[in-house]
Protein backbone atom coordinates (compact mmCIF):
# COMPACT_ATOMS: atom_id res chain seq x y z
CA UNK A 1 0.00 0.00 0.00
CA UNK A 2 1.68 2.98 -0.55
CA UNK A 3 2.35 6.33 1.40
CA UNK A 4 -0.44 8.58 0.03
CA UNK A 5 -3.10 6.27 0.92
CA UNK A 6 -1.91 5.62 3.87
CA UNK A 7 -1.60 9.14 4.80
CA UNK A 8 -5.40 9.61 3.88
CA UNK A 9 -6.47 7.40 6.34
CA UNK A 10 -4.11 9.10 9.12
CA UNK A 11 -5.91 11.99 7.94
CA UNK A 12 -9.53 10.39 8.52
CA UNK A 13 -8.41 8.93 11.45
CA UNK A 14 -8.12 13.00 12.74
CA UNK A 15 -11.95 13.04 12.56
CA UNK A 16 -12.35 9.77 14.19
CA UNK A 17 -10.20 11.32 17.12
CA UNK A 18 -11.69 14.87 17.39
CA UNK A 19 -15.33 12.98 17.36
CA UNK A 20 -14.30 10.39 20.17
CA UNK A 21 -12.82 13.06 22.12
CA UNK A 22 -15.80 16.17 21.61
CA UNK A 23 -18.46 13.11 22.34
CA UNK A 24 -16.88 10.36 24.69
CA UNK A 25 -14.32 12.57 26.68
CA UNK A 26 -16.56 16.28 27.01
CA UNK A 27 -20.33 15.82 26.47
CA UNK A 28 -20.81 12.69 26.93
CA UNK A 29 -18.78 12.43 30.40
CA UNK A 30 -20.51 15.89 31.50
CA UNK A 31 -23.86 13.86 30.23
CA UNK A 32 -23.01 11.00 32.59
CA UNK A 33 -22.01 12.95 35.51
CA UNK A 34 -25.91 14.47 35.10
CA UNK A 35 -27.47 11.15 34.45
CA UNK A 36 -25.13 9.24 37.47
CA UNK A 37 -26.35 12.55 39.89
CA UNK A 38 -30.02 11.73 38.41
CA UNK A 39 -29.56 8.06 40.13
CA UNK A 40 -28.12 9.21 43.15
CA UNK A 41 -31.04 11.61 43.97
CA UNK A 42 -33.32 11.76 46.27
CA UNK A 43 -36.10 12.41 44.24
CA UNK A 44 -38.02 9.38 42.78
CA UNK A 45 -38.91 11.27 39.36
CA UNK A 46 -35.25 12.23 38.94
CA UNK A 47 -34.21 8.42 39.44
CA UNK A 48 -36.79 7.04 37.43
CA UNK A 49 -35.74 9.21 34.77
CA UNK A 50 -31.91 8.50 34.82
CA UNK A 51 -32.67 4.64 34.99
CA UNK A 52 -35.14 5.19 31.58
CA UNK A 53 -31.82 7.18 30.17
CA UNK A 54 -29.45 4.48 31.13
CA UNK A 55 -31.68 1.69 29.93
CA UNK A 56 -32.58 2.61 26.53
CA UNK A 57 -28.78 3.69 25.33
CA UNK A 58 -27.70 0.36 26.83
CA UNK A 59 -30.08 -1.49 26.11
CA UNK A 60 -30.03 -0.57 21.89
CA UNK A 61 -27.54 -1.42 19.69
CA UNK A 62 -25.38 2.33 18.89
CA UNK A 63 -25.74 1.50 15.58
CA UNK A 64 -29.73 1.49 15.87
CA UNK A 65 -29.15 4.63 18.04
CA UNK A 66 -27.40 6.84 15.06
CA UNK A 67 -29.53 5.76 12.58
CA UNK A 68 -32.84 6.54 14.61
CA UNK A 69 -30.93 10.37 15.69
CA UNK A 70 -29.59 10.46 12.12
CA UNK A 71 -33.43 10.82 10.74
CA UNK A 72 -34.88 12.71 13.71
CA UNK A 73 -33.41 15.27 13.64
CA UNK A 74 -34.46 16.52 10.34
CA UNK A 75 -37.75 15.00 10.67
CA UNK A 76 -38.31 17.30 14.22
CA UNK A 77 -36.84 20.08 10.79
CA UNK A 78 -33.25 20.56 12.49
CA UNK A 79 -31.34 20.07 9.26
CA UNK A 80 -27.74 19.49 11.11
CA UNK A 81 -24.92 18.01 9.26
CA UNK A 82 -24.69 14.46 9.85
CA UNK A 83 -21.19 14.90 12.17
CA UNK A 84 -23.89 16.61 14.81
CA UNK A 85 -26.09 13.38 14.69
CA UNK A 86 -22.83 11.27 15.08
CA UNK A 87 -21.57 13.10 17.81
CA UNK A 88 -25.24 13.24 19.60
CA UNK A 89 -25.82 9.66 19.02
CA UNK A 90 -22.36 8.71 20.75
CA UNK A 91 -22.74 11.16 23.54
CA UNK A 92 -25.76 9.85 24.50
CA UNK A 93 -24.40 6.28 23.97
CA UNK A 94 -21.69 6.55 26.01
CA UNK A 95 -22.84 8.86 28.77
CA UNK A 96 -25.34 6.09 29.63
CA UNK A 97 -22.32 3.65 30.07
CA UNK A 98 -20.51 5.97 32.00
CA UNK A 99 -23.42 6.69 34.18
CA UNK A 100 -23.33 3.14 35.32
CA UNK A 101 -19.27 3.49 35.52
CA UNK A 102 -19.67 6.26 38.18
CA UNK A 103 -22.41 4.90 40.07
CA UNK A 104 -20.78 1.84 40.79
CA UNK A 105 -17.60 4.27 42.02
CA UNK A 106 -20.20 6.07 44.15
CA UNK A 107 -20.93 3.02 45.84
CA UNK A 108 -17.94 1.45 46.33
CA UNK A 109 -16.90 4.64 48.42
CA UNK A 110 -16.35 2.83 52.22
CA UNK A 111 -19.36 4.13 54.39
CA UNK A 112 -16.58 4.12 57.24
CA UNK A 113 -14.63 6.94 55.30
CA UNK A 114 -18.14 9.40 55.19
CA UNK A 115 -19.01 8.40 58.82
CA UNK A 116 -15.69 9.60 59.56
CA UNK A 117 -15.82 12.53 57.99
CA UNK A 118 -18.85 13.65 59.27
CA UNK A 119 -18.02 12.71 62.95
CA UNK A 120 -14.75 15.15 61.97
CA UNK A 121 -17.03 17.55 61.18
CA UNK A 122 -17.41 17.59 57.58
CA UNK A 123 -20.52 18.98 55.90
CA UNK A 124 -22.34 16.98 53.62
CA UNK A 125 -20.73 19.32 50.81
CA UNK A 126 -16.98 19.12 52.27
CA UNK A 127 -17.61 15.22 52.50
CA UNK A 128 -18.38 14.67 48.73
CA UNK A 129 -15.95 17.52 47.65
CA UNK A 130 -12.92 16.17 49.78
CA UNK A 131 -14.04 12.32 50.53
CA UNK A 132 -16.66 10.80 48.31
CA UNK A 133 -15.66 12.34 44.82
CA UNK A 134 -11.63 11.71 44.53
CA UNK A 135 -12.21 8.24 46.12
CA UNK A 136 -14.86 7.63 43.47
CA UNK A 137 -12.75 9.13 40.63
CA UNK A 138 -9.97 6.97 41.53
CA UNK A 139 -11.97 3.94 41.78
CA UNK A 140 -14.39 4.73 38.16
CA UNK A 141 -10.88 5.65 36.44
CA UNK A 142 -10.29 1.87 35.16
CA UNK A 143 -13.78 1.86 34.21
CA UNK A 144 -14.28 4.91 32.37
CA UNK A 145 -10.53 4.29 30.39
CA UNK A 146 -12.05 0.69 29.60
CA UNK A 147 -15.26 2.59 28.16
CA UNK A 148 -13.49 5.18 26.31
CA UNK A 149 -11.57 2.86 24.49
CA UNK A 150 -14.99 0.67 23.64
CA UNK A 151 -16.46 3.34 22.38
CA UNK A 152 -13.63 4.66 20.34
CA UNK A 153 -14.05 1.70 18.29
CA UNK A 154 -17.35 2.12 18.27
CA UNK A 155 -17.11 5.47 16.69
CA UNK A 156 -16.48 3.40 12.89
CA UNK A 157 -20.15 3.02 13.04
CA UNK A 158 -20.78 6.75 12.33
CA UNK A 159 -19.36 5.82 8.93
CA UNK A 160 -22.75 4.12 7.92
CA UNK A 161 -24.42 7.74 8.56
CA UNK A 162 -21.94 9.40 6.14
CA UNK A 163 -18.93 10.95 8.42
CA UNK A 164 -15.94 9.95 6.73
CA UNK A 165 -14.10 9.22 9.53
CA UNK A 166 -11.12 6.25 9.56
CA UNK A 167 -13.32 3.52 8.79
CA UNK A 168 -15.58 5.06 5.64
CA UNK A 169 -12.13 6.70 4.60
CA UNK A 170 -10.83 2.71 4.37
CA UNK A 171 -14.09 1.77 2.88
CA UNK A 172 -14.34 4.52 0.16
CA UNK A 173 -10.89 4.01 -1.03
CA UNK A 174 -11.03 -0.16 -0.56
CA UNK A 175 -13.62 0.51 -3.11
CA UNK A 176 -11.91 2.83 -5.54
CA UNK A 177 -8.24 0.99 -5.96
CA UNK A 178 -10.03 -2.52 -5.12
CA UNK A 179 -7.34 -3.24 -2.53
CA UNK A 180 -9.70 -4.12 0.59
CA UNK A 181 -7.70 -6.09 2.70
CA UNK A 182 -4.43 -3.47 2.77
CA UNK A 183 -6.63 -0.67 3.57
CA UNK A 184 -8.94 -2.34 6.16
CA UNK A 185 -6.00 -4.07 7.96
CA UNK A 186 -4.10 -0.48 7.93
CA UNK A 187 -6.99 0.72 9.14
CA UNK A 188 -7.20 -1.73 11.81
CA UNK A 189 -3.71 -1.05 13.02
CA UNK A 190 -4.39 2.87 13.77
CA UNK A 191 -7.13 1.81 15.45
CA UNK A 192 -5.30 -0.63 17.49
CA UNK A 193 -2.48 2.47 17.64
CA UNK A 194 -5.29 5.14 19.20
CA UNK A 195 -6.60 2.23 21.92
CA UNK A 196 -2.81 1.68 22.78
CA UNK A 197 -1.92 5.14 23.28
CA UNK A 198 -5.30 5.51 25.31
CA UNK A 199 -4.74 2.36 27.24
CA UNK A 200 -1.04 3.73 28.22
CA UNK A 201 -2.15 7.34 29.24
CA UNK A 202 -4.75 5.57 31.09
CA UNK A 203 -2.36 3.34 32.78
CA UNK A 204 -0.24 7.08 33.44
CA UNK A 205 -3.01 8.35 35.19
CA UNK A 206 -3.88 5.73 37.31
CA UNK A 207 -0.48 5.08 38.53
CA UNK A 208 -0.25 9.04 39.55
CA UNK A 209 -3.40 8.10 41.57
CA UNK A 210 -1.85 5.30 43.50
CA UNK A 211 -2.48 7.37 46.64
CA UNK A 212 -4.27 5.69 49.38
CA UNK A 213 -4.72 1.94 48.59
CA UNK A 214 -8.47 1.25 49.73
CA UNK B 1 -41.86 21.37 12.93
CA UNK B 2 -45.17 20.35 13.00
CA UNK B 3 -46.42 19.46 9.61
CA UNK B 4 -42.90 17.83 9.47
CA UNK B 5 -43.86 15.34 12.76
CA UNK B 6 -46.27 13.07 11.36
CA UNK B 7 -45.51 9.13 12.62
CA UNK B 8 -46.89 6.61 11.22
CA UNK B 9 -46.42 3.54 12.86
CA UNK B 10 -49.44 1.24 11.33
CA UNK B 11 -47.12 0.96 7.65
CA UNK B 12 -44.00 -0.33 10.05
CA UNK B 13 -46.44 -3.12 12.13
CA UNK B 14 -48.56 -4.16 9.06
CA UNK B 15 -45.10 -6.00 8.34
CA UNK B 16 -45.34 -8.02 11.56
CA UNK B 17 -44.19 -11.28 9.39
CA UNK B 18 -40.98 -9.77 8.68
CA UNK B 19 -40.25 -8.53 11.41
CA UNK B 20 -40.80 -11.66 13.53
CA UNK B 21 -38.04 -13.36 10.70
CA UNK B 22 -35.70 -10.52 11.27
CA UNK B 23 -35.95 -11.67 15.00
CA UNK B 24 -35.37 -14.80 14.63
CA UNK B 25 -32.25 -14.44 12.60
CA UNK B 26 -30.51 -12.21 14.73
CA UNK B 27 -31.46 -14.81 17.70
CA UNK B 28 -30.12 -17.19 15.26
CA UNK B 29 -27.26 -15.65 14.92
CA UNK B 30 -26.77 -14.55 18.60
CA UNK B 31 -26.95 -17.91 20.09
CA UNK B 32 -24.70 -19.76 17.26
CA UNK B 33 -21.95 -16.85 17.75
CA UNK B 34 -22.24 -17.10 21.61
CA UNK B 35 -22.22 -20.49 22.06
CA UNK B 36 -18.82 -20.53 19.17
CA UNK B 37 -17.46 -17.72 21.14
CA UNK B 38 -17.67 -19.70 24.52
CA UNK B 39 -16.23 -22.52 23.00
CA UNK B 40 -13.33 -21.04 21.36
CA UNK B 41 -12.61 -18.51 24.12
CA UNK B 42 -12.47 -21.35 26.64
CA UNK B 43 -10.24 -23.34 24.22
CA UNK B 44 -7.88 -20.21 23.69
CA UNK B 45 -7.56 -19.42 27.65
CA UNK B 46 -6.99 -23.33 28.32
CA UNK B 47 -4.35 -23.18 25.76
CA UNK B 48 -3.27 -19.47 27.19
CA UNK B 49 -2.72 -21.18 30.52
CA UNK B 50 -1.84 -24.71 30.03
CA UNK B 51 -0.33 -24.50 26.44
CA UNK B 52 3.30 -22.88 27.81
CA UNK B 53 4.91 -19.76 27.28
CA UNK B 54 5.10 -20.06 23.22
CA UNK B 55 1.14 -20.92 22.89
CA UNK B 56 0.63 -17.86 25.75
CA UNK B 57 2.82 -15.52 23.78
CA UNK B 58 1.40 -16.52 20.13
CA UNK B 59 -2.19 -16.25 20.93
CA UNK B 60 -1.69 -12.90 22.82
CA UNK B 61 -1.64 -11.08 19.77
CA UNK B 62 -4.44 -12.31 17.64
CA UNK B 63 -6.77 -11.70 20.99
CA UNK B 64 -5.37 -8.27 21.42
CA UNK B 65 -5.70 -7.15 17.89
CA UNK B 66 -8.84 -8.41 17.89
CA UNK B 67 -10.03 -6.66 21.42
CA UNK B 68 -8.06 -3.13 20.43
CA UNK B 69 -9.66 -2.55 16.55
CA UNK B 70 -13.32 -2.18 15.47
CA UNK B 71 -15.58 -5.34 14.92
CA UNK B 72 -17.22 -3.14 11.68
CA UNK B 73 -13.11 -3.02 10.26
CA UNK B 74 -13.20 -6.67 11.05
CA UNK B 75 -15.96 -7.64 9.53
CA UNK B 76 -15.17 -5.56 6.72
CA UNK B 77 -11.60 -7.22 6.50
CA UNK B 78 -12.60 -10.74 6.45
CA UNK B 79 -15.87 -9.92 3.81
CA UNK B 80 -14.44 -8.03 1.36
CA UNK B 81 -10.74 -8.68 1.68
CA UNK B 82 -11.13 -12.55 2.31
CA UNK B 83 -11.90 -13.33 -1.50
CA UNK B 84 -8.17 -12.06 -2.36
CA UNK B 85 -6.55 -14.48 -0.13
CA UNK B 86 -8.92 -17.08 -1.42
CA UNK B 87 -11.40 -16.81 1.23
CA UNK B 88 -14.75 -16.43 -0.42
CA UNK B 89 -17.62 -16.25 1.97
CA UNK B 90 -21.35 -15.60 1.92
CA UNK B 91 -22.33 -12.62 3.99
CA UNK B 92 -24.38 -14.95 6.51
CA UNK B 93 -21.23 -17.35 7.07
CA UNK B 94 -18.58 -13.87 7.16
CA UNK B 95 -20.69 -12.52 9.69
CA UNK B 96 -21.32 -15.64 11.88
CA UNK B 97 -17.74 -16.46 11.98
CA UNK B 98 -16.21 -13.04 12.66
CA UNK B 99 -18.48 -12.24 15.07
CA UNK B 100 -17.52 -15.48 16.68
CA UNK B 101 -14.35 -15.08 16.50
CA UNK B 102 -14.51 -11.43 17.85
CA UNK B 103 -16.34 -12.96 20.78
CA UNK B 104 -13.97 -15.56 21.06
CA UNK B 105 -11.04 -12.90 22.25
CA UNK B 106 -13.52 -11.09 24.96
CA UNK B 107 -14.71 -14.47 26.14
CA UNK B 108 -11.18 -15.61 26.23
CA UNK B 109 -10.13 -13.07 28.70
CA UNK B 110 -12.90 -13.67 30.92
CA UNK B 111 -12.53 -17.60 31.26
CA UNK B 112 -8.63 -16.15 31.98
CA UNK B 113 -9.77 -14.29 34.91
CA UNK B 114 -12.44 -17.00 36.35
CA UNK B 115 -8.74 -19.11 36.14
CA UNK B 116 -7.00 -16.84 38.07
CA UNK B 117 -10.13 -16.54 40.73
CA UNK B 118 -9.93 -20.24 41.67
CA UNK B 119 -8.27 -20.73 45.09
CA UNK B 120 -5.13 -23.03 44.82
CA UNK B 121 -5.97 -24.97 48.31
CA UNK B 122 -9.25 -26.22 46.02
CA UNK B 123 -7.18 -27.70 43.23
CA UNK B 124 -4.46 -28.81 45.61
CA UNK B 125 -7.49 -30.26 47.41
CA UNK B 126 -9.20 -31.87 44.42
CA UNK B 127 -5.34 -33.61 43.65
CA UNK B 128 -5.72 -35.24 47.02
CA UNK B 129 -8.78 -36.85 46.87
CA UNK B 130 -7.90 -38.49 43.78
CA UNK B 131 -9.35 -36.59 40.99
CA UNK B 132 -7.83 -36.48 37.27
CA UNK B 133 -6.94 -32.90 35.31
CA UNK B 134 -10.55 -33.88 33.73
CA UNK B 135 -12.59 -34.21 36.86
CA UNK B 136 -10.64 -31.05 38.43
CA UNK B 137 -11.75 -29.63 35.49
CA UNK B 138 -15.35 -30.62 35.35
CA UNK B 139 -16.36 -30.44 39.07
CA UNK B 140 -14.32 -28.32 40.57
CA UNK B 141 -12.84 -25.20 38.23
CA UNK B 142 -15.65 -25.07 35.57
CA UNK B 143 -19.15 -24.61 38.10
CA UNK B 144 -16.55 -22.32 41.05
CA UNK B 145 -15.67 -20.41 37.81
CA UNK B 146 -18.73 -20.30 36.26
CA UNK B 147 -20.23 -18.82 39.12
CA UNK B 148 -18.06 -16.16 39.97
CA UNK B 149 -17.49 -14.75 36.00
CA UNK B 150 -21.35 -14.88 35.65
CA UNK B 151 -21.83 -11.38 35.26
CA UNK B 152 -19.35 -10.61 33.10
CA UNK B 153 -20.75 -13.13 30.54
CA UNK B 154 -23.67 -12.32 30.86
CA UNK B 155 -22.81 -8.43 30.25
CA UNK B 156 -20.59 -9.39 27.45
CA UNK B 157 -23.57 -11.76 26.20
CA UNK B 158 -26.10 -8.79 26.14
CA UNK B 159 -23.14 -6.93 24.10
CA UNK B 160 -23.16 -9.61 21.84
CA UNK B 161 -27.03 -9.01 20.61
CA UNK B 162 -26.29 -5.47 20.10
CA UNK B 163 -22.90 -6.28 17.74
CA UNK B 164 -25.29 -8.31 15.44
CA UNK B 165 -27.14 -5.27 14.53
CA UNK B 166 -23.54 -4.41 12.44
CA UNK B 167 -23.66 -7.68 10.31
CA UNK B 168 -26.66 -5.55 8.51
CA UNK B 169 -24.07 -3.11 7.12
CA UNK B 170 -22.95 -6.46 4.87
CA UNK B 171 -26.53 -7.25 4.31
CA UNK B 172 -26.78 -9.91 6.13
CA UNK B 173 -31.22 -10.04 6.22
CA UNK B 174 -31.24 -10.14 10.06
CA UNK B 175 -33.55 -7.34 12.14
CA UNK B 176 -31.43 -4.39 11.43
CA UNK B 177 -31.33 -5.12 7.81
CA UNK B 178 -34.70 -6.13 7.82
CA UNK B 179 -36.65 -3.17 9.24
CA UNK B 180 -34.17 -0.20 7.33
CA UNK B 181 -35.92 -1.68 4.17
CA UNK B 182 -39.36 -1.49 5.43
CA UNK B 183 -38.28 2.30 6.69
CA UNK B 184 -37.09 2.81 2.82
CA UNK B 185 -39.63 0.89 1.36
CA UNK B 186 -42.56 3.08 3.13
CA UNK B 187 -40.31 5.94 3.43
CA UNK B 188 -40.89 6.19 7.41
CA UNK B 189 -37.41 5.81 8.88
CA UNK B 190 -37.67 7.25 12.28
CA UNK B 191 -40.61 5.11 12.46
CA UNK B 192 -39.05 2.05 11.43
CA UNK B 193 -35.81 2.62 13.47
CA UNK B 194 -38.17 3.79 16.48
CA UNK B 195 -39.58 0.14 16.61
CA UNK B 196 -36.32 -1.23 15.63
CA UNK B 197 -34.83 0.30 18.73
CA UNK B 198 -38.00 -0.77 21.24
CA UNK B 199 -37.46 -4.22 19.99
CA UNK B 200 -33.95 -4.08 21.04
CA UNK B 201 -34.75 -3.11 23.89
CA UNK B 202 -36.91 -4.96 24.71
CA UNK B 203 -34.76 -8.31 24.25
CA UNK B 204 -31.86 -6.62 25.89
CA UNK B 205 -33.98 -6.40 29.21
CA UNK B 206 -34.63 -9.86 28.97
CA UNK B 207 -31.72 -11.20 28.03
CA UNK B 208 -30.25 -9.07 31.39
CA UNK B 209 -33.52 -10.43 33.30
CA UNK B 210 -32.33 -14.09 32.19
CA UNK B 211 -29.05 -12.98 33.63
CA UNK B 212 -29.95 -11.93 37.09
CA UNK B 213 -31.91 -14.81 37.56
CA UNK B 214 -29.38 -16.97 36.39
CA UNK B 215 -27.40 -15.42 38.66
CA UNK B 216 -29.30 -15.98 41.52
CA UNK B 217 -29.87 -19.74 41.06
CA UNK B 218 -26.26 -19.86 41.43
CA UNK B 219 -25.35 -17.66 43.97
CA UNK B 220 -25.55 -20.75 46.01
CA UNK B 221 -22.50 -22.23 44.74
CA UNK B 222 -20.28 -18.67 45.30
CA UNK B 223 -17.54 -19.18 47.41
CA UNK B 224 -15.88 -15.98 47.25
Amino acid sequence: MSWKLFLLLLEAARLTVILSVVSIGVIGFLLATGVCAANMSQNRFARGAGWLFVSFFRGTPLLVQLLLIYYLLPSIGLDVPSEVAAVAGMSLCTAAYQAEIMRGGFAAVPTGLVEAADMAGMSRLTTFRRIRLPIAFKLTLPGLINEWIMMLKSSSLVSVVGVVELTRMAQDLAASTYRPLELYAAAGFIYLCISIVVALVGRGLEARLSWGRL
Amino acid sequence: MGAAMKFDFSLILASAPDILRGIGVTLFIWVVCVALGLALGFLIAVARRYGGRVANAVLFVPVEVIRGTPFLVQVFLLYYGGPLIGLSLDNLPAGIIALSVYAAAYYSELWRAGFDAIPKGHLEAADCVGMGPVQTMTRIMLPEMTTLILPAMVNMTILMLKETAILSIISVPELTLTVSALGTQNYAFVESFTVLALIYWALVEACGGAGRWAERRLAKYRFA
